[in-house]
């Protein structure tokens, strides 16, 4: 080992605080791209491998009964490589112990033989036998919900009838990957069940013998969607095909997709913050050393080390600490994507997910983590090149302070002399400062746009279930039946309040933009399920005129006072144009309201409903439930406080815990960046320091004039990092916001107040380390060296 | 004879243990009288500066005592070495040791501040023969008017005592005797008492006692019966 390599050694045990900080931050850095993009990659590559082995279908197409020779009709349309028709079919389970059935969906299976399309993963048990229309195979999750196992039997309702099943085997399915309760959003495997059985069976339920009311297609490779759409449509218009709708919008795989395309958004946006500011402090901290060592510098090239000898000692040491830090970050990125492979698997029901180490992201994670690290260092690399050996022998001039002097003179003379200390240091160098501000100001806003977003979280669940839906249960109707059906509801003893809700199933068009969602047709002034504007307050709907809410007239770029084009999906599908009357903030879903009236005139369906929502009283609850039970043309009951808990859930289980690990990032941060700052103005006023001491100045007082530059930092960084915090919070919560569900940003006082407290933590820390050294130091030693 | 300044018995100071351990003072016993100035010589290594280090309030001793006036140093507290630092004693070292970030009366200030019965800041520049130069950063100073400067912020505060270690260490001839009759003007004029550790034995002939040291130990101490100005000393 040469001399070199040892003093490499030597100065890497000597720097290692500030080393091990660095690294920290590298770390960080490449753990979340190599998490993030393995994470991804995993999620890509099994749902890919899933929905090929089980042949999910490309496009869907939903029908009121079509006959079953059409099937060929289909087959044939060009692009189109595989089709399979089936029955599906809404239930109701029965389950003991609990007082509201379970809304369910059931699916045909060929009476024999494995479905051309959609198949399902059989995990436990058996297919059901062909000739055996009492044998059904239940989803996995669900069945695990409630305890159930191939052999219990099942009781269901279908179409108001009674049934009894046995249930013969569990079962996964790539069409079932996301499971939510009708009309909800977030998971909860216990309220949405899926029963699949042999066709003959369910279609003698549901009356579709000799019939189909879904049809599945496969594409050839190359065959275009929109196209094949459109060909179906036609076919199927006559039978009363309510629009056929691509693999990414259906509802389970929109989900993972927007969920992957969440993870590669942070997997793009994150990494570079941390490597940016490993290469900040990379450079500051290098840089101090070259300055400490001109004279090792000058003498080495006096001795006839080239330039490029003495560079590659000091760049050997950056990637000593970019190599470290890289290959920490691997290793944290392995394990935690591991961790978080293990967590996506309750939210989203792959029947296997390994965490796939991605050789490029490894790769990728190493190779950036050097980049940054070497970008910091090649300026310093540039300080060691001009370096003449002779120049380096000199004593060192002091650093020049004089034009210094006028910024902040009149600030100077109501400071005392160790204030003025503090104040040039920090004028004097003001791009380092700035540095040392923004980034620590990054820090702060990365953990107050985390602590705001969760805060949001908690937000979206108070307006949701306080303030946009104030009822207690929500009934929905097996098809749009006559408003008396309330006056029935209105009558049941409990029920307090009855609101008639009338949802639509539409595409809406603007331009070459689409959407497939609903129209809610609500009362003119609805009490218990409103539209909201920006204020919170509950917009009255007009005679005339739709309401969308925010992100829906922003996917179809629209403003209030444009005409909107809507083709309903139910009944005689009339094409409709309607203008748009204003716009309603929502965070969940992508709602439209209209007036009820307005909206049944326009179907020239007058009083209908398709579903109510009720204020009850809660000792009630259970006879209510009984008797919505007993009402054929009820379709499903929810109860609001389920659906708030199933989100209280994944809020506290799932989501919620990467706050605490957000702060424990922004804390290393914020950390790496004092710290280094602490350091390095300690190295570099150590004499000064000293000579306090030796004038007589006490620990207190000396460390003032270290610190006091650390705490203006710190303080500068505070409001710095609260708007970089405020315009980090909006990205991020728009890069996370679909039109699923929208993260709510909002000034938040508390979160803010908690990310100040992590960085004054960081400072804290820092500072006592640093402080801690300055009392150790040795006055003589300090004072009788040259700098 | 009046009371000395300093009186040290049996003083010692090992740095290290066992066999690693290095003997820098092996028992001195000194008297050092008020007003004088002493020169400390003797090769690197000696024990020179170690003494001054520790009677300076900057080092402890392991063994022995050492007395400023009635004040025990070898006793007391880190805080009571700072009171008696900030009270008592100046320092001058050979690299200036200078607040880049502040102006030459800034330096001179900082102690002023703190001192009980300090110099005007001008007047000590004056003392130096830099009042013109006072609002200069150190970067726009020369090496002896940077050490100079450090003279002034020393004995602004009046000190009973001036430690200089190596003060003329970095200079040249002619910056070198300036800076020396800098100290012996503040010694005649404020009787400041005045210790300094030097590698040059021609600088001794200023003084009014010379302490030569060797190994640890004091090997002489000589009297100067005629002391020489600073601009006669040979460099």
């Amino acid at each position: 080992m040469s001399p070199l390599d040892h003093k490499l050694l030597r100065d890497l045990w000597r720097l290692k605080g500030q080393a091990a900080a660095i690294g920290a931050v590298v770390a960080l850095g490449v753990l979340m791209l190599v998490m993030m993009t393995g994470l991804s990659a995993s999620l890509t590559e099994t749902r890919d491998a899933y929905y090929e082995r089980y042949r999910l279908a490309e496009v869907f197409a939903p029908v009121a009964r079509a006959p079953e020779r059409l099937a060929e009709r289909l087959g044939s349309i060009p692009g189109v490589s595989a089709v399979q028709t089936r029955v599906t079919g809404q239930a109701l389970i029965d389950l003991p112990g609990r007082l509201l059935p379970v809304q369910a969906q059931a699916l045909s299976l060929p009476d024999s033989g494995r479905p051309a399309l959609n198949d399902v993963y059989l995990t436990d048990g058996r297919l059901p036998a062909p000739a055996q229309p009492d044998e059904v195979l239940l989803l996995r999750s669900f069945a695990r919900a409630h305890g159930l196992v191939p052999g219990d039997h099942l009781r269901a309702t279908m179409r108001g009838a009674r049934r009894s099943f046995t249930i013969v085997g569990l079962a996964q399915s790539p069409e079932f990957l996301y499971t939510t309760a009708p009309g909800e959003l977030v998971p909860d495997d216990a309220r949405f069940g899926v029963i699949w059985m042999n066709r003959s069976g369910l279609a003698a339920a549901y009356d579709m013998s000799g019939a189909f009311n879904e049809a599945l297609l496969g594409l050839a490779h190359g065959a275009g969607e929109a196209g094949v759409i459109d060909a179906v449509d036609r076919v199927l218009e006559p039978y009363g095909g309510i629009g056929a709708y691509a693999r990414a919008d259906q509802l389970s795989s929109r989900f993972v997709a927007e969920e992957i395309n969440g993870i590669r958004v942070t997997a793009i946006a994150v990494p570079p913050v941390f490597l940016g500011v490993a290469a900040f402090l990379l450079y500051i901290v290098i840089g101090r050393l070259v300055q400490a060592e001109r004279e090792e510098i000058g003498l080495l090239k006096a001795f006839g080390y080239t330039n490029a000898e003495v560079g590659a000692h000091y760049f050997k040491l950056i990637l000593a600490i970019a190599i470290g830090g890289a290959l920490a970050g691997c290793l944290g990125g392995i394990a935690s994507g591991r961790a978080m492979t293990g967590l996506y698997t309750t939210y989203y029901k792959f029947p296997f997910l390994v965490f796939r180490l991605e050789p490029v992201s490894l790769v990728a994670g190493v190779s950036t983590g050097i980049l940054a690290a070497s970008t910091g260092g090649l300026f310093v690399m540039r300080r060691i090149f001009s370096l003449a050996p002779a120049e380096a022998m000199r004593p060192p001039t002091p650093p020049n302070y004089s034009g210094s002097g006028r910024i902040g003179q009149g600030l100077a003379r109501v400071l005392d002399v160790p204030g003025r200390m503090v104040l040039r240091r920090l004028t004097r160098q003001p791009v380092r400062m700035a540095g040392a501000v923004v980034g620590i100001g990054c820090g702060m806003a990365l953990s107050a746009a985390m602590i705001t977003l969760h805060a949001g979280f908690d937000r979206t669940i108070e307006l949701t279930y306080s303030v946009i839906d104030r009822s207690d249960v929500t009934v929905t109707f097996t098809h749009p039946v006559s408003s008396k059906t309330l006056f029935e509801l209105a009558r049941l003893p409990g029920v307090q309040r009855v609101e008639a809700v009338r949802h639509v199933p539409v595409v809406m068009r603007h331009g070459r933009i689409s959407h497939r969602g609903a129209l809610t047709g609500l009362p003119e002034q609805p009490e218990l399920s409103r539209a909201l504007d920006t204020d919170v307050r509950p917009i009255a709907l007009p005679e005339t005129g739709v309401i969308l809410s925010r992100v829906l007239a922003r996917k179809l770029a629209i403003s209030p006072g444009e005409l909107l084009r809507v083709d309903v999906r139910e009944g005689r599908q009339p094409e409709l144009t309607i203008p748009v009357a204003g716009i309603a903030d929502s965070l969940l879903g992508a709602p439209a309201y209209m007036n009820l009236d307005a909206l049944n005139r326009a179907l020239r369906e007058p009083r209908r409903v398709s579903g109510a929502a009720l204020l009850i009283d809660e000792g009630q609850g259970p006879s209510i439930h009984a008797a919505l039970q007993d009402m054929p043309v009820v379709a499903g009951v929810s109860v609001k406080s389920e659906a708030r808990d199933a989100f209280v859930t994944l809020m506290d289980e799932g989501a919620g815990t990467t706050r605490y690990i957000m702060g424990a990032i922004a804390f290393v941060i914020t950390f790496g960046i004092v710290y280094n700052a602490a350091r390095v103005a300690l190295a570099e006023r150590q004499r000064d320091l000293a000579s306090l001491r030796v004038m007589g100045f006490s620990r207190g007082e000396a460390a003032f004039v270290l610190l006091g530059e650390l705490a203006v930092v710190t303080l500068v960084a505070l409001p710095v990092g609260v708007v970089l915090g405020y315009f980090l919070s909006f990205a991020i919560a728009e890069g996370f916001s679909t039109d699923l569900y929208q993260i709510p940003v909002f000034f938040d006082p508390l979160s803010y107040g908690q990310a100040t407290l992590v960085v004054l933590g960081a400072a804290v820390v820092s500072g006592w380390l640093v402080k801690r050294d300055l009392d150790r130091a040795d006055l003589v030693a300090t004072l009788k060296t040259r700098d | 004879m009046t009371q000395p300044a300093y009186r040290t018995e049996g003083l010692t100071k090992v740095y290290g243990e066992g066999r690693s351990a290095v003997h820098a003072l092996r028992g001195v016993d000194l008297e050092i009288p008020e007003g004088e100035i002493v020169v400390l010589l003797g090769p690197s290594g000696s024990g020179k500066s170690t003494l001054l280090n520790i009677i300076g309030g900057l080092d402890r001793s392991t063994d022995g005592t050492a007395h400023f006036r009635d004040l025990c140093l070898t006793g007391m507290s880190d805080r009571q070495l700072t009171r008696y630092r900030r009270d008592h004693v100046g320092f001058v070292f050979q690299f200036y040791n200078l607040m880049p970030s502040l102006t030459a009366r800034e330096n001179v200030e900082l102690v002023t501040d703190i001192a009980p019965h300090p110099l005007d800041p001008d007047d000590a520049l004056e003392l130096v023969g830099l009042r013109d130069r006072r609002d200069h950063f150190p970067a726009q100073l020369s090496g002896g008017e940077q050490q100079r400067v450090a003279i002034a912020r020393a004995v602004a505060k009046q000190p009973d005592v001036l430690f200089c270690d190596e003060p003329t260490g970095a200079l040249d001839s002619q910056t070198g005797r300036a800076v020396l009759r800098v100290l012996t003007d503040v010694n005649a004029r404020l009787g400041t008492t005045l210790l300094m550790v030097t590698h040059a034995a021609s600088t001794a002939a200023m003084a009014h006692r010379v302490i030569h040291f060797a190994d640890g130990r004091i090997r002489e101490v000589v009297r100067n019966e005629t002391r020489v100005s600073p601009e006669e000393i040979a460099w």
